[in-house]
């Protein structure tokens, strides 16, 4: 019994021997892109060689399960070191409740001022850094250059949003489906009110919301965004079905020419039209800024997408932001943008892109005076969730504009 | 005072085995119970307790809650339109499941409970719906009805009718949801009438018979009344697995169109979980759970008790 018992210990102890080594735990949702996991399959690789005492583990959950599930996860022994994150109140939440940490004093202010300062302001506070951004995203129309011209439409000449309302109305009469969106997961369809309420008021215009400024929600950012929304719906410009479309599907009806327009996230191209899928549309696909309005007083240039990128949590290892430091190094960063996985955060690697689309995209991030965060992140699952709902109770006819704004409101008051 | 003592010799010479036996079960209820105590405790007292505490307090999920609202989660919950629809959505269920499902299953049940070749193949037929899992089954159907690709869109191409989106539609698509539940439990409850239909004795059926009994008579005085218990049990089942509904629901409709189509379930889910409104979606399971046992008590008292 006795020899038995040594040897288990024994056992036990030359277990533990073999796993001395530290490991780095990352968690992200679910990835519909090969592309993606290929390179963090090799950027691990390349970090373990050269740390050979480092165990880096990157584990996926899907989307939804990784927003619920992050904040049991987060209060467990099984934390994960880095997660990934949209920035936004929901990264603000964590810091609140000090399950990340600040990690400025790891980070050599040479190395933070290559950051695109939209990207690691999303990631700080002040002085505090709470994680690094990898990916910008940026959300534009998709046009379909070859049904656009069947329908007499001049893309180039598509500058405002009554412009934009006009070139529907000509896809409508030339029979061509003027917008396809994916309904049935509700946020494409808030991308349309979110840029809306972005061009009416700006950032500043959201900023004051939150901050509960003059009418808070029910100001004319929100209403005036759900009304020109409602000019849209009134075309009824969406494919039939649209509340029942999953995105993935909106994405693929795109691109086998079901319809004129999508208004989409750039990694639509990367994994549903472009790069991923054999270049489908190459040679009539377009992309459009969203277009402005004529009449207001907010930057029309302002751009809506996404800042992604890693936080570290509390009690993470050194190794942890060692590793993050790798992963968006200005190496990487090209690397990334040379498979055109997305657009890089630190200035000048986006040279490095080679693909037309994603340079495109590029191009227009760099030139944006101020990248505001999806809304739907941006405002916490709460607020953000809300949003969704009333852009889709919006397009089935629902909600009225005031009613949208003021169901805002009572959930940001309910945050 | 004799009278008691001898009955205590007499008592004490017969319990001797008996006590013996007490303390065998003694042992073996110290030995066999903590570990389901443990296990029951850990995995539905300790979470029960946790969100009938959590749904008092507005609480993200992070860190302790510490925002007392009182009764506010209730009260949100109660003047919600969304729950409302939804309660009202699962009650549909409910009745669906009894007016529909039921009766469907005992005239399956009625048609193929002898065991021949054939009934065995429609009876595994009927029953395949229950194997599938209910997201591969909620994505199946939600080929099936859509409008582009899917049996409705060859429908309304064959007929040259407008492609139709039926859960697209706020009229339909909780009836679409009602469609694929009876379709996948109907096969279960058909299961429990088929087995509770072979018990019934053949010469009470046959007596039937020869006293003139005619097919229905049968039917109706003979095998119903002698599967009631079945019955009995299969509605149980069906009322509290309606309050359930969820893993249908999220890939056909995902609680859409303009959240028409939740249950209590996807509702609590959807504006509980998904939300971080930890502390809502509890004020939302408690309740749901004080329905499911009061039905249960109520259900049992009222139908299960064992005739007098």
């Amino acid at each position: 019994m006795k020899a038995l018992l040594g040897a288990a210990a024994l056992c036990a102890f030359a277990a533990m021997g073999a796993h001395a080594e530290t490991s780095v735990k990352i968690l992200r949702p679910e990835s519909n892109s090969p592309g993606l996991k290929q390179f963090f399959t090799d950027v691990i690789a390349e970090y373990e060689a050269a740390h050979p005492d480092v165990n880096v583990e990157i584990e996926y959950f899907a989307s939804e399960a990784y927003k619920t599930k992050l904040p049991t996860m987060l209060q467990s022994e099984a934390r994960p070191d880095l997660i990934y994150s949209w920035a936004g109140l929901t990264l603000s939440d964590q810091v609140k409740a000090g399950l990340v940490q600040d990690i400025s004093a790891s980070l050599e202010p040479d190395y933070l001022k290559t950051f695109t300062p939209a990207s690691l302001s999303a990631f700080s506070e002040g002085n505090a850094v709470y994680g690094l951004p990898m990916e910008a995203r940026l959300v534009v129309f998709f046009a379909n250059q070859s049904l656009t011209d069947k329908a007499g439409v001049d893309l180039a000449g598509i500058k405002t949003w009554d412009d934009f309302l006009g070139a529907v109305g000509k896809l409508k009469e030339a029979g061509i489906t003027p917008l396809v969106a994916g309904g049935k997961d509700k946020w494409p369809l808030h991308f349309y009110y979110s840029y809306l309420a972005l061009r009416e008021g700006g950032p500043e215009g959201i900023r004051a919301a939150m901050s509960g400024d003059g009418d808070g929600f029910q100001s004319p950012t929100f209403i005036g965004a759900g009304e020109r929304f409602k000019q849209l719906i009134d075309l009824d410009p969406f494919q039939p079905g649209v509340l029942s479309t999953a995105q993935e599907q909106s994405n693929t009806m795109f691109a086998e020419n079901k319809a004129a327009f999508m208004l989409m996230g750039d990694w639509a191209y990367t994994q549903t039209i472009g790069v991923e899928q054999g270049k489908l549309l190459d040679g009539s696909l377009r992309i459009l800024p969203f277009p402005a309005l004529s009449d207001s007083k907010a930057d029309q240039a302002a751009t809506l997408g996404g800042v992604n990128g890693y936080a570290v949590t509390t009690g993470a290892p050194p190794e942890a932001v060692d590793f993050l430091k790798f992963l968006v190094n200005a190496e990487h960063q090209r690397e990334g943008a040379r498979r055109a996985l997305f657009v890089p955060v630190l200035q000048g690697t986006g040279e490095a892109i080679e693909v037309p689309f994603t340079k495109e995209i590029n191009a227009m991030l760099e030139a944006s005076p101020s990248h505001q965060i999806f809304l739907d992140q941006f405002l916490g699952a709460q607020v953000g969730g809300t949003i969704n709902d009333i852009s889709t109770d919006m397009v089935s006819g629902d909600v009225t504009p005031q009613d949208a704004a003021e169901r805002i409101q009572e959930a940001w008051d309910f945050r | 005072m004799a009278a008691v003592n001898t009955h205590a010799e007499t008592s004490s010479a017969i319990d001797k085995p008996r006590r013996k036996a007490i303390n065998g079960r003694l042992a073996a209820t110290l030995v066999l119970l903590p570990p389901a105590l443990v296990l029951f405790t850990l995995f539905v007292i300790y979470p029960l307790l946790g969100s009938g505490i959590y749904a008092f307090y507005d609480w993200n999920g992070y860190g302790t809650p510490t925002d007392f609202v009182g009764f506010a989660n209730f009260e949100r919950m109660a003047n919600h339109s969304v729950f409302q629809q939804s309660a009202l959505n699962s009650l549909k269920v409910i009745a669906v499941s009894l007016l529909v499902q039921l009766p469907l299953a005992l005239l399956l049940a009625l048609l193929i409970y002898r065991r021949t070749p054939e009934n065995t193949a429609f009876r595994l037929v009927f029953f395949l719906p229950y194997i599938l899992a209910e997201i591969a089954a909620g994505l199946i159907w939600s080929f099936i009805m859509d409008g582009n690709f899917g049996v409705v869109a060859d429908i309304t191409r064959a007929l040259g009718i407008e492609p139709y989106f039926l859960t697209s539609d706020r009229s339909w698509a909780f009836t679409a949801v009602l469609v694929v539940i009876v379709w996948k439990y109907f096969g279960f409850h058909m299961m429990i009438y088929i087995a509770a239909l072979q018990g019934v004795p053949k010469d009470m059926i046959e007596a039937a018979r020869i006293e003139g009994a005619s097919r229905l008579g049968v039917i109706r005085h003979v095998q119903i009344p002698m599967i009631k218990p079945a019955i009995v049990v299969s509605v149980f089942f069906s009322v509290i697995g309606a309050l359930q509904v969820f893993d249908v629901v999220i890939p056909l409709t995902n609680g859409g169109p303009a959240n028409s189509s939740h249950t209590i379930v996807t509702y609590l889910y959807t504006f509980g979980l998904a939300r971080l409104k930890i502390g809502y979606g509890s004020a939302i399971g408690v309740t749901l759970f004080i329905t499911a046992v009061l039905v249960a008590v109520f259900y049992q008292r009222l139908f299960m008790r064992k005739p007098a």
